[in-house]
């Protein structure tokens, strides 16, 4: 079954969170939905529909959309600031920098048709840079869910945060990687496979490329780790040095930049900590992206089951110093 | 308190705010004294706030974007109680939390700004939270005439014009100098009376160191039923200090000693005029 069949399975996360959303907003009329013109695409409409007092639209305007929901959240208001990812962290990153995080609104910033999700629109629409300048950033979690479980338990989380958090969105439908009763934690990395040959470490919609890759690899005779990191601040360190230890190579997935993500975090953390291990980080070189759908882009740079399959053989080739 | 009374509270946050400038050797001069009159009277005549409601839910709400004046709102502050002024001399020194621009670690202020261009959409957001929860409190919020050049400002004021916000109040310290120089020659912002009216506000210009004026507009606000109110308070950068007054380099100069000592030989000789 190739990733695309495979995630014609599930449900889009996008409409997991404006289910959830809704459920949280009809117990408690002070959770708001705020959009910059992006109900339709955060499939928010049913929410506008149930609740019109509790959706605050002011247009397409990123950086009002941030500092409004800075102030709702100023009078007590529980606040998901929600537009496309490429916009809202270019475009109102000194909001998000001054008005959410350093002044500590526990605003939730909801980034939507994050990655290369917007396909063939271009790099206008894409958001490869957010985690960097997210991360860089003091006083904000940062929440990458996988799958439909980690985006309905992510969302409920942050409702409940009194800091600022960061949710980031694709838009593909998405399947089940979690067994019934997993338990999802903030900062805490899920194990979905577990192996000692090969650790994936993915993060979002990668994920599911990385576990298909991980079942081609034992087909071969290589047992592979993969763990969901939903969460990429605070980074699950153990988890990490954990793969390192247990595996013979560290391959990090991601649909972002290379340049300050999961990967450059999850080396900083092996690095520091004197662990040398065969270790990739696959993710979106410092080139301008070619044109095509998500899919078609994620796996011309190696995101993709048979790419990821690839880099694993490679790496395990490679000698541990 | 009297006009007169605030009349003399104005000069005397001007030597304050002096004071701790020349004592931090930092700090943005022009702009603070351009401002001092409107905080005076937003503090003392027209906000309900104070160090023992300061948390309270129905509160008012002061919102200063130009943040850079910073020095002026800390005096008014100490004044009204919020923290002991000796607090003060510690401004912008090693781990103090008195920083160069407002943040919320200093009780009384609403919002760490800053950068420019942001007060007003955070007001926008506490105005219309107000109105949702059906609260009487008016949110104000003091913007720079320089800072009008960062387009965020307009977004919000159509935003606060299209939800009905009669609640809020923004005033503009219209100095008609930013660092470069005067702000016509700029990035030109006149007519400003005609864009505000324009992104559906109402508008009123005052002298921004009348207090007298400034009191009597800022009591009558909302100006119409149904709309955000905006205030042009023309005034004079570096107010009340001759050789700073109308002079751009002041925007953050800080005085030598020589002109320190004849800032305040100033400031206090018109103290005495009041009194007399």
């Amino acid at each position: 079954m190739s990733a695309d069949s495979a995630v014609q399975t599930g449900r889009a996360n996008l409409d997991v969170f404006s289910e959830t959303l809704l459920e949280l907003a009809k117990a408690d009329k002070n959770v708001l939905a705020v959009t910059s013109d992006s109900r339709g695409s955060a499939k928010l409409a049913n929410f506008a529909k149930a609740l019109p007092e509790q959706i605050v639209e002011v247009g397409i305007a990123e950086q009002n959309l941030v500092g409004v929901a800075a102030g709702l959240a100023s009078a007590g208001k529980i606040v998901f600031a929600v537009s496309p990812g490429s916009f809202l962290t270019a475009r109102a990153l000194e909001q998000i920098k001054n008005d959410i995080c350093y002044s500590d609104r526990p605003v939730k910033l909801i980034a939507i048709s994050s990655g290369v999700s917007y396909g063939a629109l271009g790099s206008t629409h894409h958001s490869l840079h957010d985690l960097a300048v997210m991360r860089a950033i003091h006083n904000c979690t940062i929440i990458v869910p996988a799958d439909n479980f980690e985006t309905a338990e992510s969302v409920k989380a942050a409702a409940a945060m009194s800091h600022p958090v960061f949710i980031r969105f694709g838009k593909r439908a998405m399947p089940d990687l979690h067994k019934p009763g997993a338990r999802f934690l903030v900062g805490q990395a899920l194990l979905v496979r577990d192996g000692c040959g090969i650790a994936f470490i993915a993060t979002g919609e990668t994920v599911i490329h990385a576990l298909m890759a991980a079942q081609a690899l034992e087909r071969e005779g290589i047992t592979a780790r993969v763990l969901s990191m939903h969460t990429i601040k605070p980074l699950d360190d153990q988890a990490v040095l954990q793969a390192a230890r247990d595996c013979k190579a560290v391959v990090t997935v991601e649909e972002h930049s290379c340049a300050g993500g999961l990967g450059e975090a999850c080396a900083s953390v092996l690095l520091q900590a004197g662990i040398s291990v065969p270790f990739k980080i696959v993710g979106f070189p410092d080139e301008e992206t070619v044109t095509g759908t998500q899919l078609e882009i994620m796996a011309y740079y190696g995101i993709s089951p048979e790419g990821l399959a690839r880099t694993a053989k490679s790496m395990l080739n490679r000698k541990r110093s | 308190m009297t006009d007169t009374a605030l009349i003399m509270k104005s000069i005397e946050y001007r030597i304050r705010l002096l004071g701790y400038i020349k004592k931090a050797n930092a700090g943005h001069t022009g702009g603070s004294l351009s401002c001092v009159d409107i905080l005076n009277v937003l503090y003392n005549r027209i906000l309900n706030i104070s160090p023992q409601t300061a948390d309270d839910p129905d509160r008012d709400r002061y919102v200063q974007s130009k943040g850079h004046s910073v020095e002026a709102l800390y005096v008014v502050l100490a004044d009204r109680g919020f923290f002991p002024e000796s607090d003060l001399e510690t401004l912008c020194r090693f781990k103090s939390p008195y920083v160069g621009h407002p943040t919320r670690k200093i009780k009384g202020i609403e919002q760490n700004t800053g950068a420019l261009g942001h007060g007003l959409a955070f007001s926008v957001g506490a105005a219309l939270a107000g109105k949702m929860d059906g609260r009487s409190y008016g949110v104000f919020t003091l913007l720079g005439d320089g800072e009008l050049a960062e387009g965020s400002n307009w977004e919000s004021m159509l935003t606060a014009a299209h939800y009905r916000l009669d609640n809020l109040t923004a005033i503009v310290d219209r100095n008609q100098l930013q660092i470069s120089g005067r702000t016509e020659d700029i990035c030109a912002l006149e007519s400003l009376y005609d864009k505000f009216t324009a992104f559906g506000w109402s508008v009123r210009s005052v002298d921004g160191h009348d207090v007298t004026a400034l009191k009597s507009v800022l009591c009558s606000t909302p100006f119409t039923q149904g709309k955000p109110s905006m205030v042009i308070a023309n005034t004079v950068k570096g107010k009340g200090v001759q050789f700073m007054e109308n002079i751009a380099k002041w925007h953050h100069g800080v005085p030598t000693d020589e002109q320190f000592t004849l800032a305040i030989s100033q400031l206090k000789s018109r103290l005495q005029e009041v009194l007399v």
